[in-house]
């Protein structure tokens, strides 16, 4: 497959990105920050967005998805990160409907997934319970009891957690925390018994939540995919998040970019503009060599999900993207602030809001050190 | 994309029948083909397959028919290398005819010129190196000094390059040289070929910080070149150099590509785990992390590489992204060579004698050559300046200062 978009995927590309600058431009973020609105997001665009078929873009045109692949996915995620746009897109259509769509039942397929196309469902993962990503690890508690399972713990950074409908929740069924045997997913309803949803506000005004499980009674039919085995799924989900993810940074990162070399070209100082001065054009043209690279990775990355290509390999595009892209979005987030100078601190300029976003992203699903540690485990050293 | 399967097929008969085995094995440094008048073939079946490649025109697979070239359209020319791959077929030729002066002689020569040289280049007749940079002229390539003075049918050449590489083992040059001295830079220089056996020609050898060097110093004095030698028009040449370096910088960049190389393809971490002693997982974790983003970077260069062959339009071949691919493939390689010292320790710090493998002691030589790499067909520095100036369209300083000439 091609690492160049196809006529399909560029047509998709522009009216994607005609839609975010114009719909969905930063200014929406900034008002949901400055309203400290309670939702984190805008219905409104959310509608449109399923309406222009985007929430059914990766699903199986079997249950009324559109089945346009990955890489149409990715395409959009693109747009959505040059405008910084915020929406359940991530955890309800990447991660919610791509964790039932591998691991759910036939049942569960087909009452959930044309919901989540309609725009009707959203979906949010709850996994971690630390600062720091690493699945494995994962304690919270579900006991076999009565004809289902009983779940007590905690999770943090659910991202969406407090606007879900219903919450995919990672537990330990059997083992040890530390194995990566013994997980289990669950769909849990948003308003079961027991179940605690505290939002939290994070630096980059998008949506996360604290999640506090308090015995919550699931049946049996709430189990996603098979008991003990939840890793194995967990991964292959999370390698189409990290992906996902890495296009979505991958549009912010361009945006600051451009925009920044937009400034180096117009600046005056010292009579002349500043980006004829070689200190800045030597970094500016590096940048540009490591975007180029990122967006060859992520481009094999979104082909390799709609090829379906071994989940090994897949694991080692989606880490070598996500460590490759963060380390990218971290420069020139930084390099957006100092070259913009004391314009890009001020909080009227949208460069902050990319910086603050950055670093958020750069954690999501596990940071460049995370990936190169898995990359090299993968690979067998 | 029937016909393409069918070319698959045929290609795949081909090869089976005409690449003899010994040809299917990694290729040692010494048995590297670069042909010439005076061409030594180590191994005879080098020869053998020369000739059948050369025949179908595959040395030069995109190159037209009508001077003996393959022919082929872009994506017949990537099966056949997926082909060659498939069964680890050897390059039969290399040469600088082939990645450097050839494209540009196909684009700016006249008939006779493209009659005359290109059916050599594809049957590795002649040897070509590159007339480039001189003592005075670096990075700063247009204010070269080399002079050709129009005399009847001839220019008369006097002057010197360097860094001429396998200028010694060359049967022509592909030389910039400057016909108009009241000009400014750039608009006086010319680009002619000659034979190196010209009467006034001379060649130095330059050993290098790794020993022994393919480069030399080389010496015009009154040399003779017919005046149909000129390539494209005359005080023109600074056009068909800026192209070829583009050629160039695309070739170079392929060093980036680990395991493109010949003859070594051990991995990093392999060599790492031999040499700490280590089993499957690499004891030293910051060496780990270091060679994780290394290949993490590699693969993203090799799919870059890709991606730009694709974007390119079927006839126009590189762009300003060569200088993307140059500056990163080398810095990669660099990068590549220190990790390999660091994966090895002090047994890769041997020069030469007891106790050092031979392939230690390649790596030493191998380390030390790779500096040159972010140096030779313009510097990192230079590549940047035109990323900033042709891709990003950032300001010439120059333009402000009022000191361009």
């Amino acid at each position: 497959m091609k690492l160049t978009l196809n006529e399909d995927q560029l047509m998709l590309q522009a009216s994607a990105r005609d839609f975010c600058q114009e719909k969905a431009p930063v200014s929406v973020l900034r008002r949901l920050r400055d309203e400290k609105d309670p939702l984190g997001y805008d219905p409104t665009l959310w509608k449109q967005m399923s309406e222009l078929g985007w929430t059914g873009m990766a699903i199986p045109e079997a249950y009324g998805g559109y089945a346009f692949g990955y890489g149409g996915l990715g395409v959009i995620l693109e747009e959505t990160g040059r405008t910084l746009l915020a929406s359940p897109l991530i955890s309800t259509v990447v991660i919610g409907a791509t964790a039932i769509t591998l691991g759910g039942s036939e049942e569960q397929k087909s009452s959930l997934l044309p919901a989540i196309v309609s725009g009707g469902l959203t979906l949010a993962l709850a996994l971690e319970e630390s600062g720091f990503h690493n699945p494995a690890k994962t304690a919270c508690e579900a006991r076999a009891s009565g004809d289902g399972y009983a779940l007590s713990g905690n999770k943090v950074f659910v991202l969406d957690g407090h606007i879900a409908d219903k919450l995919i929740v990672v537990a330990r069924t059997s083992s040890q925390p530390g194995d990566e045997h013994g997980l289990s997913l669950f769909l849990v309803d948003k308003d079961a018994d027991g179940l605690e949803v505290q939002r939290r506000w994070m630096v980059d005004s998008r949506n996360a939540a604290a999640v506090m499980l308090n015995n919550v009674k699931v049946n049996e039919d709430a189990l996603l995919g098979e008991v003990d085995q939840g890793f194995e799924l967990l991964d292959r989900v999370l390698d189409v998040a990290r992906i996902g993810l890495g296009a979505e940074m991958l549009g912010s990162i361009q945006q600051v970019f451009e925009g920044t070399v937009e400034y180096l070209q117009q600046r005056m100082q010292f009579g002349v503009p500043i980006g004829a001065f070689q200190a800045l054009q030597h970094r500016a043209a590096d940048m540009y060599s490591e975007i180029e690279l990122c967006r060859s990775l992520v481009r094999a990355a979104l082909n390799a999900l709609d090829e379906q290509q071994e989940p090994k390999r897949i694991a080692q595009l989606a880490s070598a993207a996500k460590a490759k892209v963060s380390d990218t979005f971290f420069t020139v987030s930084n390099e957006g602030i100092q070259m913009h100078g004391g314009i890009g601190m001020t909080d009227e300029f949208d460069m902050g809001f990319y910086l603050k976003r950055a670093r958020v992203a750069q954690q999501t699903f596990g940071d460049a050190a995370f990936h190169r540690d898995r990359f090299a485990s993968l690979q067998g050293f | 994309m029937a016909s393409l399967d069918e070319f698959r097929q045929s290609t795949r008969a081909w090869l089976e029948a005409n690449c003899p085995p010994s040809m299917r094995t990694p290729m040692p440094q010494d048995e590297v083909v670069w042909g010439g008048r005076n061409a030594k073939f180590k191994n005879p079946d080098s020869k053998v397959w020369l000739e059948r490649m050369a025949a179908k025109g595959w040395t030069t697979p995109t190159w037209p028919s009508e001077y003996g070239g393959g022919g082929l359209s872009k994506a017949e020319a990537m099966v056949l290398q997926e082909e060659m791959a498939r069964i680890g077929a050897r390059t039969p030729l290399n040469s600088f005819g082939i990645s450097m002066l050839g494209p540009v002689l196909l684009q700016y020569g006249t008939e006779e010129q493209k009659q005359e040289h290109i059916p050599k280049i594809i049957r590795g007749e002649i040897r070509w190196c590159q007339g480039y940079s001189e003592p005075g002229a670096g990075s700063d390539l247009a204010s070269l000094g080399t002079k050709a003075i129009r005399d009847g049918d001839y220019f008369v050449v006097n002057g010197q390059k360097v860094w001429t590489s396998y200028a010694d083992k060359s049967d022509w040059i592909f030389c910039l040289v400057r016909t108009d001295f009241e000009a400014p830079k750039h608009k006086g220089i010319s680009f002619l070929l000659f034979d190196m056996a010209s009467p006034g020609v001379s060649t130095k050898p330059i050993q290098l910080i790794s020993g022994a060097s393919p480069f030399c110093e080389t010496f015009f004095d009154d040399v003779k070149v017919p005046a149909k030698n000129l390539l494209g028009d005359l005080n023109d040449g600074w056009t068909i150099a800026k192209r070829l370096l583009q050629h160039e910088r695309t070739m170079i960049s392929g060093f980036g590509l680990s395991g493109s190389r010949p003859g070594k393809a051990m991995p990093l971490e392999e060599v790492a785990r031999q040499y700490h002693n280590d089993g499957d997982r690499l004891s030293d974790p910051v060496l780990r992390d270091r060679i994780a983003q290394f290949k993490i970077d590699a693969e993203a260069f090799a799919l870059t590489s890709r991606r730009s062959a694709e974007e390119a339009k079927e006839s126009e071949g590189p762009s300003a992204t060569s200088s993307v691919l140059k500056y990163y493939g080398t810095e990669l390689n660099k990068r590549r060579m220190e990790l390999l010292l660091q994966a090895m320790g002090t047994q890769s710090l041997g020069w030469e004698g007891d106790g050092f493998e031979d392939s230690e002691l390649d790596t030493t030589r191998g380390w030390l050559r790779s500096k040159g790499n972010s140096i030779e067909g313009g510097t990192s520095e230079i590549q940047l300046n035109v990323i900033a100036k042709r891709v990003l369209e950032l300001p010439d300083i120059m333009n402000f200062v009022g000191k361009k000439k």
